[in-house]
């Protein structure tokens, strides 16, 4: 029984999911290293909307994205049950500033569906996914694009 | 790792030490040194190499070392003169048998072309009676701890003629009365040359040894026709009784002797001769790769004698000052570990500035003994932080020796006939720097032979010397390290650099330039004064790149030039990638660093002074100077400028090319000790910043890059972006 079990787990990754605004989005728990509560960061010069700038992470510089305006969703002012989602992708570590993190999801793959073609073009390039549930749609971020924080226009 | 690897790693390890002991001797003969020694200590390194490149089957390089090592003989015994030509052979194949060793290390091959014309030319040079060069004996050698092979199998006959037979086997109350066989040996070796040979036979299993007993005995033989028998017997004077002596005048014995182990764990003197193998530290001052000394027809056996430092002291008065330049005793440590320890410092200075800052904040009256614990911690840090950065810094004199090559390749390649004059070779520098100065420091020394120095001729016509002179040095510099390249050519044609520019479009070709603008348009993307390519500096590779890499160090390069005279690079670079002292200021709310070394004086802002008609062409004037003024704020992005100036404060700074700028933050906070974090890691670099710090309190500061911020509106940018 516990072994049958085990098996269909196989197929099954976990999620951590988040709400920013009034959307839930999810990202695989195996890039999250950690959650912490905010903090004010030091602003950066001239970088783009969406980084907010850099914290001390226990004596390294964390840069953090601003998950709303990455998105292209209205932005928030930071409250006390706003967290700074760590996640790893690649060799760099990167703050994600999401307004609250609600559940651990295990999600099957087949569960998973394609973004679906009407969505905008923004929505396809941030996201893996989706996956429908009694409560809503929650969108499964990618984070190699999300979390991107090469200078964009480096060339120019 | 497989231990046979380890000692192999061990073997180029040595090989650079050898390889720098080898180019630091042929410099020193070069410069005039006549010492013997000096002859000595250069065929001594490359007969080690060439004895460890045996054991590890590196035929090619034993090849090489060996026909190089027959030649250096010839010379070592006079048969042959060390005149200019032969030098510049030695210089070329001691680069040869560098590459030789750097292609052993990684498993590849070299030029065998290149390789082959040297061997020739080497080969050219030996006499008939060294025409064994092409083939190479070798006899299995003991290896010990500091992997030095170095005269344990040598090709000069044994030392021949009368000489006097000493055998010496002391009881065991030579020891309690506090006699020390070491100390005999050594006298007899002033009277004059000995061969000593370590009689262990009588040395019973570790298990057994009585450690007051005495199991050694030796035989000496010594040479020196003028020793009397009695000059013998005064040295054993005070042991007589306490030993059994036999001394014979004649014919050396021929045997070689047997190799012995060092006596370890034998009874007391055996325990100290142990000790001489591992550190020669009878003589600190001798270079610890090459313990033997000049006697090196000693026979193999010697090398593993225990009495053979002992040896050394009837040297010649010369060698301690040859081997004053060797190093002490040192220790291997694996780079990470070094660098584990200065992060954590990195963390140390964090968390000493968070408690001081604690403390103050809870209003600990200032001469409590909080507060004293509290400076003494401080001063602690700071010391124990620059202890370690010490670990990391190392002597410039390696890279300037690959720059000697480079000056000779060069010079080569160009038909110019050019000398290296290198001065402050100590300077130490951390080792990051010195890694990562390499690549630009040779296309500057390339560029300042190709570019800088003239053609023979044209020297001679210019009524200069025929051979064109590149000066390299390294001095500390307020807090900075200063490496010039300076070259006595004919300088920069200003008149050709600007058409250049103007050709290539990277000025306007009515832009009014002062020379240093037009010098400095030599550091643009995309320039090269050469009117041909050459082979030597068109590499692609311009001063741009070299400005860059100097940039990513947290360096500057500058230059000066006079017209017949030469052209002077200026490279100023920071002593330690990790710390700097910084002044923290605020701008728009956040907390900034200027790095102190940069801050020439703070005033505070006067209104009247400043001048300009907009807001982005404004400057200050200070004592007579007008000085042009940025708002950090502003520049950074922060804020749109100002229209009224008020309450700020100026911070007047100056980079490395003397151009001053002011900048304008809203206060000044306090001064102190920085750790730098890069951006890079989880970010990317940002114009104008040089890094990130972390600050008591935990948040994180930014450290301004004063000379980007400065040139952001730099006249000579406005040209051109006008152009």
């Amino acid at each position: 029984m516990a072994e049958q079990q085990n098996q269909r787990r196989e197929h099954e990754d976990k999620f951590i999911s988040f709400w920013v605004g009034e959307q839930e989005f999810c990202v695989d728990i195996m890039s999250v290293k950690e959650i912490r509560g905010w903090t004010e960061p030091t602003r950066i010069p001239r970088a783009p909307d969406h980084i907010c700038g850099v914290i001390n992470l226990r004596g390294a510089i964390l840069p953090i994205i601003d998950f709303a305006a990455r998105v292209g969703m209205p932005v928030r002012e930071p409250d006390a049950s706003t967290v700074i989602v760590v996640t790893q992708n690649a060799d760099q570590l990167v703050g994600m500033k999401v307004d609250a993190v609600s559940d651990i999801l295990s999600l099957s793959t087949e569960s998973m569906q394609p973004i679906p073609d009407i969505a905008s073009e923004s929505a396809k390039e941030f996201f893996k996914g989706v996956v429908t549930r009694e409560e809503g749609m929650i969108r499964i971020v990618d984070l190699s694009r999300i979390a991107h924080v090469e200078p964009e226009n480096l060339a120019a | 790792m497989d231990p046979m690897d380890e000692i192999r790693q061990t073997f180029f390890l040595e090989c650079e030490d050898l390889l720098q002991a080898l180019m630091e001797g042929l410099a020193a003969i070069e410069g005039g040194d006549e010492d013997p020694e000096t002859v000595n200590a250069i065929f001594r390194a490359v007969h080690s190499i060439k004895g460890g490149a045996g054991a590890f089957s590196l035929d090619e390089l034993v090849k090489f070392a060996h026909t190089f090592e027959t030649v250096l003989d010839e010379v070592r015994a006079d048969r042959m003169e060390l005149t200019p030509a032969l030098m510049s052979v030695f210089f070329r194949s001691a680069d040869q048998l560098s590459d030789l060793v750097e292609a052993a290390s990684v498993g590849d091959s070299v030029d065998a072309e290149r390789m082959n014309a040297i061997m020739l030319e080497l080969d050219a040079l030996i006499d008939s009676d060294g025409s064994d060069a092409g083939e190479v004996e070798f006899e299995a050698i003991p290896l010990d701890f500091s992997m030095d092979f170095g005269d344990v199998e040598d090709d000069l006959p044994a030392p021949g003629g009368d000489s006097w037979t000493i055998s010496f086997k002391p009881h065991a109350t030579i020891f309690e009365r506090g006699n020390d066989p070491v100390l005999l040996l050594r006298a007899l070796a002033e009277l004059g040359e000995t061969e000593v040979t370590c009689n262990t036979d009588a040395l019973p299993d570790l298990a057994d040894i009585d450690t007051a007993q005495s199991c050694l005995s030796w035989d000496i033989t010594l040479k020196g026709e003028t020793v009397s028998e009695d000059d013998i017997r005064e040295i054993f004077e005070f042991v007589e009784g306490d030993c059994d002596l036999t001394i014979s005048f004649g014919a050396a014995a021929d045997a070689l002797p047997e190799i012995d182990l060092p006596p370890l764990g034998a009874p007391d003197e055996g325990e100290e001769t142990g000790w001489e193998l591992a550190t020669p530290s009878q003589d600190a001052d001798e270079p610890a790769a090459i313990p033997d000394l000049p006697e090196l027809q000693e026979p193999a056996a010697a090398e593993a004698a225990p009495a053979e430092t002992e040896k050394s002291s009837g040297a010649s008065p010369a060698r301690a000052e040859s081997s004053r330049a060797g190093p002490t005793a040192t220790v291997r440590v694996e780079l990470d570990r070094v660098d584990r320890l200065i992060n954590l410092i990195g963390e140390l200075v964090i968390n000493q500035s968070m408690l001081a800052q604690a403390v103050s904040n809870s209003g600990v009256p200032q001469d409590s003994p909080l507060m004293d614990g509290l400076d003494e911690f401080k001063r602690l840090t700071r010391a124990i932080q620059e202890g370690v950065m010490a670990i990391r810094a190392q002597p410039v004199k390696p890279l300037f020796q690959r720059m000697s090559r480079i000056v000779r390749e060069a010079a080569a390649a160009t038909g110019k006939s050019v000398r290296l004059v290198t001065e402050g070779e100590g300077t130490e520098v951390d080792k990051t720097v010195i890694e990562r100065l390499s690549d630009p420091l040779t296309h500057m020394i390339r560029n300042a032979v190709d570019h800088g120095l003239e053609q023979t001729a044209d020297r001679a016509a210019a009524g200069k010397s025929e051979e064109g002179t590149v000066h390299l040095t390294a001095s500390h510099r307020s807090g900075r390290v200063i490496i010039e390249i300076a070259d006595d050519g004919a300088g920069i044609n200003r008149t050709r650099v600007r058409e250049i520019a103007v050709e290539k479009g990277l000025i306007d070709p009515d832009a009014a330039l002062s020379e240093a603008e037009i010098d400095n348009l030599l550091f643009m993307p995309g320039f090269s004064t050469a009117k041909n390519v050459s082979n030597l500096s068109g590499r692609g590779v311009g001063m741009d790149v070299v400005k860059k890499a100097i940039q990513s160090l947290g360096g500057r390069v500058t230059l000066s030039s006079t017209p017949g005279k030469g052209t002077t690079f200026t490279i100023s670079l920071p002593l330690t990638l990790a710390i700097l002292d910084g002044m923290l200021v605020r701008v728009a709310d956040q907390t900034k660093v200027v790095p102190l070394t940069d801050v020439v004086e703070t005033l505070k802002l006067n209104p009247s002074q400043v001048h300009g008609l907009s807001n982005a062409d404004r400057g200050i004037m200070v004592r007579g100077e007008f000085v042009p003024l940025v708002d950090v704020a502003c520049e950074l992005g922060y804020r749109p400028p100002l229209d009224k100036l008020s309450h700020h404060v100026v911070v007047l700074t100056e980079t490395e090319g003397g151009s001053r700028t002011a900048f304008i933050v809203d206060q000044i906070l306090d001064q102190r000790q920085v750790v730098i974090k890069g951006l890079e890691e989880n970010y990317h670099s940002v114009p104008g910043i040089a890094a990130a710090t972390i600050l008591g309190n935990g948040e994180i500061a930014l450290i301004l890059d004063v000379a980007a911020l400065a040139t952001g509106r730099n006249r000579l940018s406005d040209v051109i972006r006008a152009a």
